[in-house]
């Protein structure tokens, strides 16, 4: 048995390794020391807790330890990479749904009695850290669905949805009073039952309210979630390591939905609310129907053309991970490469379904890392490139974000795909994006339309090569 | 359907109205194709390749008129080529109704149907079957390869061991179709390049190809006719611009005109004093040579030489590029059979509603249906209404209201909580609130490139929350008990997964 010191000392050093862990992911040089740390932070942490605290029932600890560890091993490995944003969403959940068995178990757990104040904060935190750990569990339970296509991308629109939202939330404030009244009596297990039930429904409702390409937002804000419930159960426990785990891992979700946000010119609470353009609808109308004349272009000419660059961008969408066709894409770059033709990748911030989607989808197929860059790295250098392909992307090189004041996406920063010589942009159909907006790329005189699916054009492409 | 290409009977015309790609093309729209023996030999394309591309040959044109259901033709046919057609035939070529109104009365008697290439509306849809822009871009380039056959010297100016040699200065007057593809091809040579337009909005073109676009000081007159082609100026303004010609003649070495009214003759630009006043040994293009010329001097479909300046009047130009004309001809007239063969089944469907058709056709069932209704749409902008000067983008101010109320809620949040809360939960919320700062200086650092590695880290470093189930395993109630376990279960599954694919994919960013 480890004297409380040394577990002190531990949660210590678990809680720097965290944040050297977090710390070390800033640069791809450092990324996977600061794995090690986690993993390191990790292990010391559980060690401590199991020599230091733990009193009985090793065996069912360590099995399912055990268990737990090699389906998580299993999944990790099995996963491919074009479903990560489900393997995040899916683990989220998990987050959720331990603090809410920690919560109720809490609750049920009358060995150390709180009083007075005390006892009403005690109350309080279980309260919230149940209601976040719910919100958690179903949000990320719908957002898995939502990306693995077992539900429906399109945003469900209740009528009255802000209403009632602000009616789920009273309720739930209302049953948060009950509750705090009645355990003062020894009593409260109805209020927190209800409670949860309707932060599992406010969860739900939340995710199927948002639609396919707010997705990003919607993972890294479940990722601020499952934080923020860690932290609560910090709180509830009085335990220091999870209050400052939490903390780290609530604000890294949080600046990454804000960071998710402002890539597509929205406010937070706007994604949040669900729906899109409930406000830009007449811009949309202005700008639809036929405008002017597309041109295909047959996979031959492409590579005829790509041959021929001297710069090429390539900007990949979320089409390109639905495809899969990020191999036929490095080997394309491959054999441009080896022509002397300078080939760049653009990533858009919110290309794909998960903050940083494209990038591991792209380093996956092994392209350098120093051949991708970020929007805001390579906009300006689009007069100069010959040849912009774009795989299954199209909000994100809207042209209307710019010129059209009115458009929904109005404001939001677009790849400047159009300002190059010719743009090539492969594509199913002519349907619009996600935000319903027609493209007004697709019409320019220097756009080529590559129809088709991806990964069949690519490889005639590469073919052609 | 079978469609036949007969070759061409207009002396020195070495197009063809089909190539052995588009023979195929057009073999799988479910027509046969028949072209004669060695209609394609002058532009390169022998019997054998069409053979390849699945077409039959037949060796005379007799042949061809007698079995096709369509003949492409690239010249308007001659008398005896038109006496030929059946009323059950379809024809489709250049036919230049205006110019040719016996010809297109010989057509109607016949009772065929024929459509002309150079009718087909300018609006944009019909832009890939747009031959006269296909013709002009080849006439553009080669008039510019035909100036520097004639030209003694070269177009990029050297700095030599020799001596220092001046680039040439090329002038480009109408910036239409074909001047910007002079302009293009004198550009990529070297040459300094100039070009004048009487339709301001094609400036931008110009200097888009990175040449000089010469203004006239002269009020808005906007040359801009109907179907973006130009339109005949007002006196004053044609003055201005023979002073401005006349100026420039005496600078410039190459001159390229390209100026055509529809249905006019040929404007005159280029005076014979004008032509005196050039260098020797200048050249002058003159793409309207079969129109009555731009320039004075000009004799059509010749080469002359006036006051030592070489006049090249060729009218044929598009045919000296026969194989790249006939390619981008037989794609035009592809584009058009495709959008006539709705079903792709070999069978033409000559549909009046189609604004593109309907322009196109010039008779059918005995009847003349040209001139067109006025096409809709132009080309050229209409008149863009003067471009709503962009708003002002306003500095969105960041209201300093907005952060100043938070934080005096939030102070105000804190001080209360502080006041009733107990001492114990204010250590835990300073730890809490500190946490969240170092939270936030560290992510802001992180790249965007692995913000996925970073969820599924953070994912991983979440389920810390397994402390709180060991510290409550060891519970005596039952229920409690089979409670943490699960929750050790699923932040196993957590933990061992997040790490394990984010060493995953952290391993498969390489430099």
């Amino acid at each position: 048995m480890l004297s409380p010191g040394i577990v002190t000392v531990s949660y210590i050093a678990a809680t720097i390794l965290f944040i050297l862990a977090l710390g070390g992911l800033s640069h791809q040089e450092t990324a996977r020391r600061g794995n090690w740390y986690g993993i390191t932070g990790m292990a010391i942490a559980l060690l401590a807790t199991v020599f230091g605290k733990v009193t009985d029932n090793y065996a069912l600890l360590v099995g399912a330890l055990v268990i737990g560890g090699s389906i998580g091993l299993f999944l990790a490995r099995r996963v491919q990479m074009t479903q990560m944003p489900e393997l995040v969403a899916i683990l989220h959940s998990l987050v959720g749904l331990a603090a809410v068995a920690v919560g109720f178990a809490t609750f049920m757990d009358h060995t150390i009695e709180y009083f007075g104040v005390e006892k009403t904060i005690h109350d309080i935190e279980i309260y919230v850290g149940i209601l976040i750990g719910a919100v958690t569990f179903s949000g990320s339970v719908i957002a898995f669905g939502k990306l693995s296509g077992r539900i429906g991308g399109k945003p469900l629109l209740l009528p009255a949805r802000h209403w009632l939202n602000l009616g789920l939330l009273l309720a739930a404030i209302w049953f948060g009073r009950e509750f705090v009244l009645q355990s003062a009596d020894g009593t409260g297990m109805t209020p927190l039952i209800v409670m949860t039930i309707i932060a599992l429904l406010f969860g739900i409702h939340m995710v199927m309210a948002i639609g396919g390409a707010d997705m990003p937002v919607v993972v890294s804000m479940l990722n601020s979630y499952s934080g923020w419930a860690a932290s609560a159960t910090g709180f509830m426990l009085s335990n220091d390591l999870l209050i400052v785990t939490g903390a780290l891992v609530g604000s890294s979700g949080a600046i990454l939905s804000y960071i998710m946000c402002r890539a597509m010119n929205r406010k937070f609470l706007n994604v949040i609310a669900g729906g899109f353009g409930t406000g830009g609808g007449t811009g949309a109308a202005a700008s639809d129907g036929e405008q002017g004349e597309i041109v295909a272009i047959e996979a031959a000419e492409t590579a005829a053309l790509l041959a021929n660059a001297k710069e090429v961008m390539i900007v990949p969408g979320y089409g390109m991970a639905v495809a899969q066709a990020q191999h036929t894409v490095y080997e394309i770059t491959k054999a441009l490469r080896a022509k002397n033709v300078n080939v760049r990748f653009g990533i858009h911030p919110v290309a794909g379904r998960m903050p940083g989607h494209m990038n591991v989808l792209l380093a996956e197929a092994k392209v350098p890392y120093d051949i991708v860059f970020e929007m805001d790295e390579v906009n300006e250098d689009f007069p100069d490139i010959d040849i912009s392909v774009v795989i299954g992307a199209n909000d994100i090189v809207n042209p209307s974000a710019q010129e059209v004041p009115d458009s929904p996406i109005a404001g939001m920063p677009v790849l400047e795909v159009w300002k190059g010589n010719t743009t090539i942009v492969l594509k199913r159909s002519m349907a619009t994006g996600y935000a319903g907006v027609q493209n007004p790329l697709f019409f320019k005189e220097n756009t080529r339309m590559l129809f088709g699916d991806a990964k069949d054009s690519l490889d005639a492409v590469l073919k052609a090569l | 359907m079978r469609i036949g290409v007969p070759g061409e009977t207009y002396p020195g015309e070495q197009r063809v109205a089909t190539t052995p790609e588009v023979a195929a093309q057009l073999i799988k729209l479910g027509f046969d194709v028949s072209v004669q023996s060695g209609a394609g030999a002058a532009a390169s394309y022998s019997d054998e390749a069409f053979r390849e591309a699945g077409a039959e040959i037949v060796p005379n044109a007799d042949a061809i008129w007698s079995a096709a259901d369509i003949v492409l033709k690239v010249r308007a046919p001659d008398p005896e080529e038109a006496s030929r057609l059946r009323s059950d035939q379809t024809l489709v070529s250049f036919l230049w109704p205006a110019q040719n109104p016996e010809l297109l009365e010989t057509l109607t008697k016949s009772g065929a149907t024929a459509l002309a290439m150079d009718s087909v509306p300018r609006i944009s849809r019909a832009q890939k079957m747009d031959a006269l822009s296909s013709m002009a871009n080849i006439g553009g380039y080669r008039a510019v390869v035909e100036a520097a056959q004639h030209f003694g010297r070269f177009f990029t100016g050297q700095i030599t061991a020799a001596g220092k040699i001046p680039p040439a200065k090329v002038l480009v007057i109408g910036a239409g179709v074909a001047g910007l593809a002079a302009i293009g091809a004198a550009k990529s040579m070297g040459a300094i390049v100039r070009s004048f337009d009487t339709r301001p909005e094609v400036k931008e073109q110009v200097e888009s190809m990175d040449a000089e676009f010469l203004m006239l000081d002269f009020d808005d007159e906007d040359g801009a006719g109907e179907g973006g082609y130009a339109k005949v100026m007002s006196e004053e303004f044609i003055k201005a611009e023979m002073a401005l010609f006349a100026e420039q003649a005496k600078d410039v070495d190459i001159i390229v005109t390209t100026a055509l009214i529809p249905g006019k003759p040929a404007p005159r630009l280029i005076t014979a004093a004008m032509v005196e006043s050039m260098k020797d040994g200048s050249v002058v293009v003159d793409l309207a040579a079969e129109q009555g010329g731009n320039c004075e001097l000009t004799v059509p479909g010749e080469v002359v030489e006036r006051h030592g300046v070489t006049i090249i009047g060729y009218t044929d130009l598009p045919s000296r590029l026969a194989a790249q004309s006939s390619q981008l001809y037989a794609t035009n007239l592809r584009h058009l059979l495709t959008d006539m063969t709705p079903e792709k089944d070999g069978r033409i469907v000559v549909d009046m509603e189609d604004e593109v058709i309907r322009g196109a056709t010039v008779c059918k069932d005995g009847e003349t249906t040209w001139p067109p209704p006025a096409p809709k749409l132009s080309a050229a902008p209409q008149q863009a209404a003067p471009e709503p000067a962009p708003a002002p983008a306003e500095p969105e101010k960041p209201s300093l209201m907005g952060p100043l109320i938070a934080a005096t809620l939030g102070g105000l949040a804190l001080l209360g909580l502080g006041a009733v809360a107990p001492e114990s939960f204010m250590n835990h919320f300073t730890v809490f609130v500190l946490a969240c700062f170092v939270g936030y200086m560290v992510i802001w650092n992180v790249t965007p490139a692995l913000h996925t590695p970073l969820m599924s880290v953070t994912n991983a470093i979440s389920s810390i929350i397994v402390i709180g189930a060991l510290l409550q395993i060891s519970s005596a109630n039952n229920l409690i008990m089979w409670i943490a376990t699960f929750t050790i279960l699923i932040t196993a599954v957590n933990i061992a997964g997040g790490f394990a694919v984010t060493r995953r994919m952290l391993e498969m960013f390489r430099k």
